[in-house]
Formats: C-alpha cells, structure tokens, sequence
C-alpha cells in the first residue's frame, strides 16, 4: 500500500468556461441530426457534459441541451425522453455519445409519423466550451485534508477533475479518484468513480462525494 | 446614483459556495493585464450600472482596469440612437452621411482615449466605430446584449467592415446572433445583489418606501415592473389582472420606471378608471430602493413585454424569491425555468391561468421563490458576470 507521505498533494483546479457560438443550427430533428454528424466533438460536450456547470434548479429537466430543445422547441417528448437517455458518462468517448445521439435521432426520424415538427421560436444553436483551469488555492496531502478542501472549492472545481479530466482529457476514472487510489484506498477510490454525474447538479455529485468520504472516515481502513 | 465602495469580499455572503475564492484565483493568475472597457456614458443602467460595480473590483485583484466613454455632440449622440434602433429592427433613416460622421467622431476620439491594452471591450453601439483605429497590440471585442438578429436591412454590409476588425463580438443570447465571421461568445447580463434595487431591505425600510408610494399590503400584490410603453404591455397585465380578479381578491401595482410613452401611461390610467385594486405608480427617478420595497412586497410577478431584450426584471424579481409569469419575449425564458421558478406563457389568458394557480396554491409560491433566488445566485449575479470577464481575458490573451 502507498504511504499517503510518498504522493504528490492534491492540486484543485477550478474552470471558468466561455461559451462560442459555432455557425450550426438545427430547426427540427432532421436538421439536428445532419448537424450533429458535422459539429467538431467539443461542441458534443458543451450540449452534453458540459450542461453541468449552467444546470437549471429543476431537478427533473432533461440532463441535456439537445433533450432540453426536443422537449420545449419541439414539443416531442418522445425524443426528448430518448434524447435524455443518452448518457455522456457513459459512452465512453465523445465520439460514442455522438453516434449514440445520432442513432436516436435517426431511429426517431424513421418512426416518426407525419410531418416533423419544427421549432417556432428558437433553433438549435450549436455551441462549444472553452475551459479555463485555474488553481482554486486548495491543496491536500490527507484525504481529511481533502475532504475539507472539497467541502469549500467552487463547484467548477468538480467539473474540472470529474467531467472535464475524466471524459475530454481521459484522466481515467476522473482525478478525484486516481488520488485516492494512489492514496492507498482503492476501495474508496471505485465508490467514488462509481458516482453518477449523469443525475443532478455539481453541488449533489459534491454531496455525494462528501458523504463518501465520511462514512470512509468513519470506517476503520483494512 | 453612483454606487457605493464595494469590495469582492462584499459578495461571500450572497454568491455561491466558493465563488468569490475562485475569482480571487483568477484575478492573481491575470494579474498584470491591461483591461480597457469603452462605453456610451457612465450613468445609466445595464452594461454601466455593472462597469461601476466591476471596474473597481478587477483593479483590487489586480487586473489594470480603465473605463472610458466616447464623446460626440448631440448629432453623435441622436445617430448612436438611431443606428442602435436600426440595429434592433426598428427602421431608421441612416443615410451614409451619418455613418460618415460617426467615423470621424470615432476617430477623433482616438487619440483620447488610452486603448493600448491587452483586451479592449467596446460596449454598445457607441463605440463600435473605433475599431477602425485600432492599435495593432491587443485583442477587442465588441459586446452588445441587445437582439441583433434582425437589424434594419441593408446596415450590416456597410457595418461589416468594422465589425470584422474586432477579434470577437459578445452577445447575450444565441437567438440574438447575427452571422458573423469573427467568433461569438455569450456572455448574459447580471444584477448585483448589493445595488438599492436588489439589497436586503428590512420590514421597517420597506413599509417607508411602500406607504410613500401609497400602495397598501392588505391583500396579494401582483406586480408588473418596466416604463409605460407599448412594447412593455402594461395594458396586458391589467387585462390579466382582471381574469385573475374573478377569482381572487388581489391587487394590481403597474409601476413605471423611466420616461415612456406619455400615450401609454395615460391609456393606463383610463383602463384602469376607478378600480381600487389597480395602482398605476409612476416611480420617481433612479427608482432603485422603491421597486427593491414592491418586489418584496408582490406575492407573484408578470413581465410580460411584446418584444424584450435579455430583460433583467425577470432576475431582479427572482432575487426577491419571487415567483415571476412571463412572455416568451427576449431573455425571458432564459431566465424563468417553467414549472420550477415560474411560468412562460404565450397570451393574457395563459398569464391569467397561471396566476391564479399559484394563487390558489401558496406553497407554491414559497417554493418556486426559492428556487428562483437560487436560479439566480448560480446564473445571474454579478459575481458569474466577474467570471465570465476574466475567462475572456484569459482565453483571449493567453
């Protein structure tokens, strides 16, 4: 096991996005679908992950921007309740939720019956995210350390070492639990990969994160 | 009036967790570089009331932040109005004379102004023009947060070839994009929590301002905030009002803020005739504290403007936990999150019917006040505004 002495201290990083209005639109699903094969991968995140960092109160919207329009421009349900199936976390790569979502998109364009509908006020406007890391001041040597530290970051913070390291940089599970692997607590480590950011806000994920660590705390380590 | 000192540290207690820490960190990473902000004028709302707040902050951090405006005549001025009227479709005449005078008042303004810095932000129609003249160093960005998606026809072209000198252009919302071949970024206004409009306010304060403006609090108080002009709809909510009243024992305040249409407010007043529970309130000037007191006293809020850019009422009434119903117009449904914070509606009777919903159902009404404060404390505040500023001069000028 790895005495907590022999690893480098956790550095924590916020982000502060800026949003760019790419040239693409869509006004019905067709449209979104031939748009989305053209789109650079960035922009699947920005709609997708990256809706995290600006996510409505409403716990139960749709946990992507392209469900998010199906739903409210659209008026179709049943794609926007497709659309919103498609898990970011867990296709695997930026490319995969792509095809996923255009999969839907042409799945539903083949079953659809009667003429599309199309949005009456705003079309699908494509954007990408630029992300810029920045050290939040926190640092941790312990994991009583970090759990302190992840209690106070901004939560851009949890965007950046869960969303942005784990699924645009492929930092594997995420650099929250790489650390507390090498920590010398793998047990830990896969409970908090295994948290699920695909429900809820940055602040539930750090909730869930903090009530991981305690309870590890709690517990005597084997 | 100009607002008082306040510092970063000011916001801990209103931002979200952590927030102020991070822009501290940001401000120390960008520490050094020069930030120019050129605008209309200093006094005023919107874009100026929130360089007021900032430009002192960003020096605290440590951030060379200067703030200047462009001056013309009053032929400068009535064209800066014009051309931004144009620019939001309402038809102007703009003969290429006029265009021609601004150049020359833009380029005489030049050498005034201290434009060497590392980003350069041109705010509005004013100061568009003096990219034409741009050093050579630095980066410039124009940002208007007004609807440029369907300007006079015929503007753009002879307006392309000044815009395209600038790096970047700043919109607020996508729907208020128009095709550009420099690249777009969104960045939406804020309200600042700690302005006379927005402050916490006790009971004894509030009850002051609302018996000086004579409305009285012995029943629900829907409210609709904005100056009397025919795009606002203050008629619309006063027939609004009157399905509600069908049901409900409420009470109507249509408060006025700035000059309006003078027709309006009196079209106003005639509808309204002699009802009792309907007060048309012309607020007096720099109205801060005094809608700051009736948005705390409403129990719901209709904005429900025929044509609105971002609309920042909407945010404001949200900030005093406030359930808000309104228009599909501009930046509204941007702001209102249907079901959770309020609702967006189509027609007087779409307002109608959800007024007297959340009427007939008052835990509603604490419950999508709250979630509207906390829609605006993540999204809406200046302090996110802050952020955005500093993630544009980072990733411009890294």
């Amino acid at each position: 096991m790895t005495p907590d002495s022999d690893v480098q201290p956790f550095v924590f990083l916020g982000c502060a996005p800026v949003r760019e209005l790419l040239g693409h639109e869509a006004r019905d699903a067709r449209e979104l679908a031939a748009e989305l094969a053209r789109v650079p991968d960035e922009s699947t995140f920005c709609h997708t992950a990256g809706g995290l960092l600006r996510r409505a109160v409403l716990p139960e919207a749709y946990p992507n921007d392209f469900a998010q329009w199906a739903g409210t421009e659209l008026h179709d349900r049943r794609l926007a309740e497709r659309l919103a199936l498609v898990d970011m976390f867990d296709a695997g790569s930026l490319e995969a939720v792509r095809s996923e979502l255009i999969g839907v998109l042409e799945d539903h364009l083949r079953h659809a019956p009667g003429p599309l509908p199309r949005c009456q006020d705003e079309p699908f406007s494509f954007c990408r995210l630029h992300v810029v890391p920045v050290p939040s001041g926190h640092q941790a040597r312990t994991l009583a350390e970090f759990r302190d530290a992840l209690a106070e970051v901004d939560a851009s913070a949890l965007f950046y070492h869960l969303v942005e390291a784990r699924y645009r940089l492929g930092r594997g599970r995420g650099d929250f639990a790489e650390w507390v692997a090498a920590m010398g607590r793998p047990e830990l480590a896969d409970r908090l990969a295994r948290v699920d950011p695909f429900v809820g806000s940055l602040e539930r994920i750090r909730d869930r994160y903090l009530a991981a660590l305690d309870e590890a705390a709690e517990r005597p380590r084997r | 009036m100009p607002p008082t000192a306040v510092k970063l540290d000011d916001y801990r207690a209103v931002a979200p967790r952590g927030a102020v820490d991070f822009l501290v960190r940001m401000g120390e990473r960008l520490r050094g570089r020069r930030f120019v902000h050129v605008s209309a004028t200093r006094y005023g709302g919107g874009i100026v009331e929130t360089l007021n707040r900032l430009v002192p902050i960003l020096n605290d951090l440590g951030i060379e932040t200067a703030w200047d405006i462009v001056i013309g005549g009053a032929d400068f001025d009535a064209s800066v109005s014009a051309l931004g009227k144009a620019l939001g479709g309402v038809e102007q005449v703009i003969p290429p004379e006029r265009l021609e005078r601004l150049r020359a008042v833009s380029a005489a303004n030049v050498p005034r102004l201290a434009l060497d810095a590392d980003l350069v932000v041109a705010h509005g129609v004013a100061p568009l023009l003096l990219v034409d003249a741009r050093p050579s160093s630095g980066r410039w960005v124009w940002a208007h947060p007004s609807d440029l998606s369907s300007p006079q026809p015929g503007l753009w072209p002879a307006l392309r070839s000044s815009v395209q000198r600038y790096d970047a252009v700043v919109l607020s919302l996508a729907k208020f994009a128009p095709p550009l071949p420099v690249p777009r970024f969104l960045i939406q206004p804020s309200i600042d929590p700690l302005s006379d409009r927005n402050r916490d306010m006790s009971r004894a304060e509030q009850a002051a301002l609302l018996d000086r403006l004579r409305v009285p609090r012995d029943k629900p108080i829907l409210l609709h905030v904005g100056p009397f002009e025919r795009r606002r709809d203050p008629l619309g909510a006063i027939n609004v009002f009157r399905l509600v009243r069908k049901h409900h024992d409420a009470r109507l305040v249509v408060a006025g803020t700035g000059p309006g249409e003078p027709d309006v407010l009196a079209e106003a007043r005639e509808a309204v005739g002699g009802e009792p529970d309907v007060l048309v309130v012309e607020l007096p000037p720099d109205p801060g504290l005094e809608i700051n007191a009736l948005e705390r006293a409403a129990t719901v809020v209709i904005q429900k403007p025929l044509h609105a850019d971002f609309g920042l009422d909407v945010a404001t009434a949200m900030w005093k936990a406030k359930p808000v119903v309104g228009s599909l117009a501009g930046g509204i449904p941007f702001q209102i999150v249907p079901h959770a914070t309020g609702y967006t509606v189509d027609s007087v009777e779409g307002a109608a019917f959800r007024i007297r919903h959340l009427l007939s159902n008052p835990e509603l009404i604490g419950r999508m006040g709250a979630a509207g404060r906390e829609h605006v404390r993540r999204n809406l505040l200046i302090t996110r505004h802050l952020g955005d500023y500093l993630a544009l001069l980072a990733h411009l000028t890294s």
